[in-house]
């Protein structure tokens, strides 16, 4: 993994709700050389608005640049950098771990467990754990898990709202 | 409501934007809508490349300040506009590009000529529509026209599939749209600019460097306003060239990588600079960390993502360069009288006096670039548009082609486009019939959208071609000789084509000149002809375009 220099930002969108909006918000990061660490695009209350949640990590100008280019995007209409204190930050991972034997098993239900996770999926030889939460508890699963041996890993990126 | 098919509504819609012309050309995806336009009023202008449509369309635009419109067919004809649309986008030009596309149930099935020209056209365009649905096309049309004018202007395209063309539905037309993601900030907030106007009261060397953004809001009555009231010099970019009259004695030209020696030289002893309508760009600072480094800065801009994003700004103020200058002079003239002269005035006619004739003009040869340049604009009215191609042609223009009236100087600055200029004067001249249209070109340039003679004599819109002639493409010949120990690769074009022969072959009036005499005879000779004329300038072919900051080097570095 490359090395991170700035600090990490998570920006929210309001965007339209229509085809294309990805496409022309991921084309602009490509276009100026963001490089994005996560984006996520889902509905909202309102159907014809999606929220589109973008972390990134950068120098302060460069995110500023960001949100800027992001503002200027017709179907974007609203953008906003989240506090961390200050909201919900959620990240959803799916973990399929290899299962060598049954104290494997057992040891991969508990911490399953502690770490409020749930077993999705049960194989003979491997199992498949959901975790939610914020990206540094799925990290610390992650390093947990990988003493089992981890196979496949599909992480949702962040989504998040502000409290209140 | 009325029923009526999607093409109706397309043209309709444009005639109730007031649109009276389209250049494009016809094929199989757009047929519906050529069928439509031959019972309606707008003009058609039928281009020999799609490209030149594009660039007339921007031409148009540019002269009058209304939106261009250009069209063309699905795959090809679509993907042939990319240049003129890029082009567009670069320099801020209001355009709408309608293409044909292959009917819906055949897109992503890699039909006869598809191109996925939305999926193309995303990064060089403001915005770009596809409607699914025929009745969605009215108020996709209001959308595109406020999108492409408002605020920073820019090109938008409208992809039609055929059977939304063909497709009957209930129309509405609205009025106005509600586009509740894009609304510029057209009034400065107050409290930057009596920020602004404090600094630049209390400047002792004020610098005004202004851009195309001026020209577009059409603020040159308040810049030089401004200018005047503050005895501070104006130089502009490139883009901006006209927005301040080049005769004015506050005037210093074009800044730059081919600036004047004055702008570059003065521009580094401003203490305080106020930049409206620019994005500073890479031509115009040369390496950026090396400039102005001491001024503090002001910028104005009504697209707040060009604040700050290649210089750091001291006061920023989003807003329309109009506007905010107006409200910058109300706010100074309260603060400061009009005098005579200052110190810097004074530093300001010094450095203009010691740079003088500081470039060598070849005093022995009558046919060198700067000279036909001068007698040129001696010639020409002050109102002629001129329209440059792009490399060393352009860059003589831009520093010996003297320019007092904005919008009479049109120029592809971003994308630097050969091929622009000669359509792009066509464009003007659809716009503006009334004054004569000058294209200063190369014989590089020219060549590659030549074929546009024909639409000029067929539409019978006549213009004037001054090729200045190397049989080279001049500028990269002149890196090579600069930075590459004048090893030529690839820029000996030799004397191909014969120019008078082609003019002459579309019907149009060729003169090849052999003095500054004969070349002052053709070019009053061409501007009472009723058909276009291409006056071939036959220049010295290893002629440098100086001063010259090298690329990448700051305004300091400057040669001559």
């Amino acid at each position: 993994m490359e090395e991170k220099q700035g600090k990490n930002y998570i920006i929210s969108t309001i965007v339209e709700n229509k085809p294309g909006v990805l496409h022309r918000a991921s084309n602009m990061f490509r276009k100026r050389g963001f490089n994005i660490d996560s984006i996520s695009v889902g509905p909202t209350e309102h159907k014809d608005l999606a929220r589109m949640t973008i972390t990134i990590n950068g120098d302060e100008t460069t995110v500023e640049q960001l949100i800027k280019q992001l503002s200027k995007l017709v179907d974007v209409i609203k953008v906003s950098v989240l506090n961390p204190q200050n909201s919900v930050i959620r990240e959803l991972a799916l973990i399929k771990l290899h299962v060598a034997d049954a104290k494997a098993r057992s040891d991969i239900i508990n911490y399953a467990n502690i770490f409020r996770g749930r077993i999705v999926d049960v194989a003979p030889a491997s199992m498949t754990v959901e975790i939610t939460g914020t990206p540094d508890k799925i990290d610390a699963f992650l390093s947990l898990a990988s003493t089992f041996g981890i196979k496949e890993i599909a992480r949702t990126g962040i989504t998040a709202l502000v409290r209140g | 409501m009325v029923k009526m098919s999607g093409s109706h509504a397309l043209i309709e819609a444009l005639h109730k934007e007031k649109v009276d012309v389209i250049f494009g050309l016809p094929g199989g995806a757009i047929m519906p809508v050529y069928d439509v336009l031959l019972d309606s009023k707008i003009r058609h202008i039928l281009v020999r490349h799609e490209q030149s449509a594009a660039h007339m369309a921007d031409g148009y635009a540019r002269a009058s300040g209304k939106v261009g419109v250009c069209m063309a067919t699905s795959g090809p004809g679509a993907t042939n506009l990319v240049t003129g649309i890029a082009n567009a986008y670069m320099d801020s030009s209001p355009i709408i590009a309608i293409t044909g596309q292959v009917p819906r149930a055949m897109i992503g099935k890699d039909a006869f000529q598809e191109t996925d020209i939305i999926g193309i056209t995303t990064p060089i365009t403001k915005y770009n529509f596809q409607p699914r649905h025929a009745s969605e096309i009215p108020k996709t049309v209001k959308m595109a026209f406020q999108i492409a004018l408002m605020g920073r202007p820019g090109p938008v395209v409208i992809d039609l599939p055929k059977d939304v063309q063909m497709e009957v539905a209930d129309m509405v037309f609205p009025e106005k749209v509600e586009i509740r993601g894009y609304k510029p900030n057209i009034s400065p907030h107050p409290l930057q600019v009596e920020k602004a106007a404090e600094l630049l009261s209390k400047a002792e060397r004020p610098f005004i460097l202004a851009g195309g953004g001026v020209i577009i809001s059409n603020a040159s009555q308040y810049l030089q306003a401004l200018s005047e009231l503050l005895l501070a010099p104006v130089a502009t970019t490139f883009m901006g060239k006209g927005c301040f009259p080049e005769n004015h004695p506050l005037s210093l030209g074009v800044i730059g990588m081919h600036g004047t020696l004055e702008a570059n030289k003065s521009i580094l002893e401003a203490d305080v600079l106020l930049a409206v309508g620019t994005r500073f760009s890479d031509r115009s600072t040369g390496k950026i960390d090396e400039f102005c480094p001491d001024a503090k800065i002001i910028q104005i801009d009504i697209d707040p993502s060009e604040i700050g994003k290649n210089k750091a700004i001291d006061v920023p103020i989003v807003g329309d360069a109009n506007k905010t200058l107006f409200e910058l002079y109300n706010s100074l003239s309260k603060r400061l009288e009009k005098r005579e002269s200052s110190l810097w005035s004074k530093r300001i006619q010094q450095i203009k006096e010691e740079f003088k004739d500081k470039i060598k003009v070849d005093q022995e040869k009558d046919l060198v670039p700067q000279k036909v340049l001068k007698e040129l604009r001696e010639i020409l009215p002050v109102d002629t548009i001129v329209t440059t191609e792009v490399g060393q042609n352009q860059m003589w223009a831009s520093l010996y082609f003297k320019v007092y009236k904005p919008r009479t100087f049109i120029s592809s600055g971003g994308l630097g486009t050969m091929g622009f200029g000669f359509p792009a004067a066509i464009g003007v001249k659809v716009a503006r019939p009334d004054v004569p249209v000058v294209d200063i070109a190369g014989d590089g340039s020219f060549t590659m959208t030549a074929n546009s003679l024909a639409t000029s004599v067929a539409e019978n819109i006549p213009v004037t071609v001054v090729i200045l002639n190397n049989s080279m493409l001049g500028m990269v010949a002149q890196w090579q000789r600069l930075f590459y120990n004048r090893r030529y690769s690839a820029v000996e074009l030799g004397e191909y084509p014969n120019f008078v022969k082609l003019a002459e072959a579309f019907g149009a009036q060729g003169i090849r000149v052999g003095s500054i005499d004969e070349f002052k005879k053709a070019v009053k000779q061409a501007l009472i002809s009723d058909v276009t004329t291409v006056i071939d300038v036959p220049i010295p072919p290893e002629e440098n375009v100086f001063p010259m900051i090298p690329a990448g080097k700051g305004l300091r570095e400057i040669i001559y």
